[in-house]
């Protein structure tokens, strides 16, 4: 087989990682900032862009923020997160060799076993293979061009649409929302930018990782989404695939813009090094009738924060988050979601399903506020923790404020740890241990799992099957 | 050859209470057993322990299929044994279909069966599919049970027709009814009665554990057992199941010494105290 060649993003940075399935190459980057974050660290990453100069401004504005605002004291354990122990910017050489054969066993075994696509295996690798793929992710730029959908990384979207992403950047997610908005503002690099005009329907999810050759994996993406009036549109983005990083913090930002009538639905899944503080910022806006779904599913990591928040602008708007942890050992999910009603005759869903284990902890982290004056707005929440054994852990802290009349919301929230029926029933069949509890622990999340595109479900009880393997005996 | 299903001067305990004390039984392929006893006589006892439930201890005793001792062994290890239990409450799975559950559970007894392997090889999804279709037509079942969850919601009886399409999907060698036909209405009892029916042959033997002999109706024995106080005290033919239907367990308990009817648990409270 050809040896594939491949524009390399990730770099090895000479950080090891305890991480099972975690690997790095060894890349020569071209541009690497020191460690830790000023100005002149700033300056440099705007010259390497070339961005204009109102995203320099931006940039450094948010940085000021960034340092005046104190440290995050609620959610998860922050304090071995070091700011300035981390390479904020990293520019990798163009072209690398790389062959398949070089990628480990163990690998391409929890690839085989994921079932994930050979291009995208071979991409996830970092081997060649944007041969195949970038067909693929031609075929479909051409087909969105068509219906004048722009699907493009951010860096790209600042140089070809500028004006439209001037428009819109930052307005759902200002850089003083909070410290790590305004240290992704700061340093951003990478994420995606979509747009799709009045009345499109895009009838396909469109995958993140078909933007082979962009900086879709970075630490600081920045990804922003406008559905216009009556458009729809799914974005996939991340995949099972445990994602190796050799930066130990990785805080996104993610802004969607639902206008009147639009239906945009964002989906997750994440499986991050057990080295990684995931730290994210996701919200959307929703106007009038428009509907917006967040699928939020996040593995791995050391500490996750994440909850995905949607603001109902406009009456008729529905919402809708549903979200799953698994924490294991060493882990903490800290994930929820947020519903703010500030318009009247607005419904929104909340549905939360954790499992902990190993000792690990997840925690469902929820706020539902209806405003003065949002009148007969409907809200449900609901989450389900699953504990697996005696070490592990699991928490609820639900917000619930209601300042209008005529509101109707309903909250419940239950443990429930794998019975030992359950457990002798399934074995009674045939089930060894390992298979029972796996298999409960799939029914568990099957209201969410059924949810994502087919392969992805696939995928999803795969992961759940490699993280429950030598779990019992 | 025909395997069989061998108890020896078996003793099981709850919580450290002895529930069954000594119970010899045999249960060959192609036989059909009854196991009657009234509440707190030790049936479910001796069900969950031949089983490998946790909950149960086992105290002394020999149990073994087709000569293999099987206490030692792991519930789904008796179950690829070919022991089969029909539970009398079945317990839901949420999430989980019918048919993912059965795929599993059919591979796991089959293909580990012959490979030895740690890990269950599905058995191609068009093959097993064509299986299931055909069986629950068989028992007259219907097809969306298939992709209903796994006892999610069912109702009584649909419960112990979804415990007999897994007895008629798994194949096993010995089956084990545990008062498969409490809680169900005349009709239902015909029903599922009618669906053991079907399944029965040379290579399925069957142990049916009954308090009321209504089921019988339906599924013949060969063999009946009268369980009292943790231990077969009579055996014979059809006739143990008339005089049962007739004058009830009084004058077989008489006939042993026994006086009061043991009721669960709860009821040998008094007499434990008795002894202090």
């Amino acid at each position: 087989m050809a040896e594939l060649q491949k524009q390399q993003e990730a770099v090895d940075l000479g950080v090891s990682s305890e991480y099972k399935y975690g690997f790095h190459d060894d890349v020569k980057p071209v541009f690497k900032s020191r460690k830790g974050l000023d100005t002149e660290i700033i300056n440099q990453i705007c010259d390497v862009k070339g961005e204009p100069d109102w995203m320099r401004q931006y940039r450094l504005k948010a940085y000021e923020i960034f340092k005046q605002k104190p440290d995050l004291k609620w959610g998860g354990d922050l304090s071995g997160l070091d700011y300035d122990d981390i390479y904020y910017y990293v520019k990798a050489s163009d072209r690398v060799e790389r062959s398949w054969d070089e990628v480990p066993d163990d690998i391409k075994k929890t690839f085989d076993r994921l079932g994930i696509p050979e291009a995208e295996r071979k991409f996830l690798a970092g081997v060649g293979a944007q041969y195949d793929s970038e067909v693929v992710y031609h075929n479909i730029e051409e087909e969105l061009e068509k219906i004048g959908v722009i699907f493009v990384d951010t860096d790209t979207a600042i140089r070809e649409y500028p004006d439209l992403v001037k428009e819109y950047f930052g307005t759902v997610i200002p850089s003083a929302d909070n410290k790590l908005a305004a240290l992704n503002s700061a340093v951003w690099s990478g994420g995606s930018f979509i747009y799709v005009p009045p009345g499109v329907k895009v009838d396909y999810p469109l995958q993140a990782y078909f933007r082979i050759n962009s900086e879709n994996m970075g630490q600081f993406e920045r990804t922003l989404i406008i559905a216009d009036e009556g458009a729809e549109v799914h974005y996939v983005e991340g995949c099972t695939a445990p994602t190796f990083s050799s930066e130990s913090l990785h805080s996104a930002v993610v802004e969607i813009i639902c206008k009147k009538g639009s239906r945009v639905r964002y989906t997750t899944i994440q499986n991050w090094a057990n080295n990684v503080y995931n730290l994210v910022t996701k919200r959307s806006t929703a106007y009038e009738d428009a509907h917006m779904e967040w699928i939020d599913g996040n593995l791995g990591s050391k500490l996750t924060m994440k909850y995905p928040s949607i603001y109902m602008m406009e009456p008729g708007a529905h919402g809708e988050i549903l979200s799953i942890a698994f924490a294991t050992k060493g882990q903490h999910q800290d994930a929820g979601g947020k519903v703010i009603h500030c318009a009247p005759n607005t419904s929104s869903r909340i549905t939360s399903k954790s499992i902990s284990k190993d000792g690990g902890r997840s925690s469902y982290r929820g706020e539902l506020k209806v405003l003065n004056g949002a009148k007969g707005c409907k809200s449900n929440v609901e989450c389900d923790a699953l504990i697996l054994d005696e070490e592990s852990r699991s928490d609820t802290y639900p917000v619930i404020q209601i300042d209008a009349d005529d509101v109707n919301v309903g909250h419940e929230a239950r443990v429930s740890k794998i019975g030992e029926e359950q457990l002798f029933y399934l074995m009674s069949r045939g089930l060894s241990e390992e298979e029972a509890s796996t298999m409960i622990v799939n029914g568990f999340i099957e209201p969410l799992v059924k949810e994502l595109p087919m392969e992805y479900a696939v995928e999803m009880n795969r992961l759940i099957q490699l993280q429950m393997e030598g779990s019992v005996g | 050859m025909s395997t069989e299903l061998v108890i020896k001067d078996l003793h099981v305990s709850v919580e450290e209470q002895p529930i069954i004390k000594g119970l010899n039984l045999s249960v060959k392929q192609g036989e059909i057993h009854a196991l009657m006893g009234p509440n707190g006589s030790g049936k479910s006892t001796l069900a969950n322990a031949l089983m490998g439930n946790p909950f149960y201890t086992i105290d002394s005793g020999e149990v073994t299929i087709g000569g293999v001792d099987i206490l030692e062994l792991e519930p789904n290890e008796r179950a690829k044994l070919g022991l089969f239990l029909a539970f009398q409450y079945p317990t839901a799975i949420p999430g989980v279909s019918m048919a993912n559950f059965l795929r599993m559970a059919v591979s796991a007894v089959r293909v580990e069966n012959s490979n030895g392997s740690e890990t269950t090889e599905l058995l191609p999804m068009r093959q097993f599919r064509r299986e299931l279709r055909a069986k629950m037509k068989q028992l007259g079942v219907d097809e969306s049970f298939a992709r209903r969850y796994l006892n999610d919601g069912f109702s009584g009886g649909e419960k112990k027709r979804a415990e007999v399409l897994q007895l008629a999907m798994l194949e096993p060698k010995i089956a084990i009814l545990d008062e498969t036909d409490s809680g169900l209405d005349i009709d239902a009892v015909r029903i599922v009665g009618e669906s053991v029916n079907q399944l029965i042959g040379p290579n399925l033997g069957v142990l049916i554990i009954t308090h009321y002999p209504r089921l019988l109706n339906y599924i013949r024995p060969q063999f009946i057992h009268i369980l009292l106080d943790g231990k077969v005290v009579e055996s014979g033919g059809w006739e143990l199941a008339e005089l049962l239907e007739n004058k009830g367990y009084d004058p077989i308990r008489e006939a042993h010494g026994l006086t009061e009817t043991v009721v669960e648990t709860e009821a040998e409270e008094p007499l434990a105290s008795l002894r202090v």
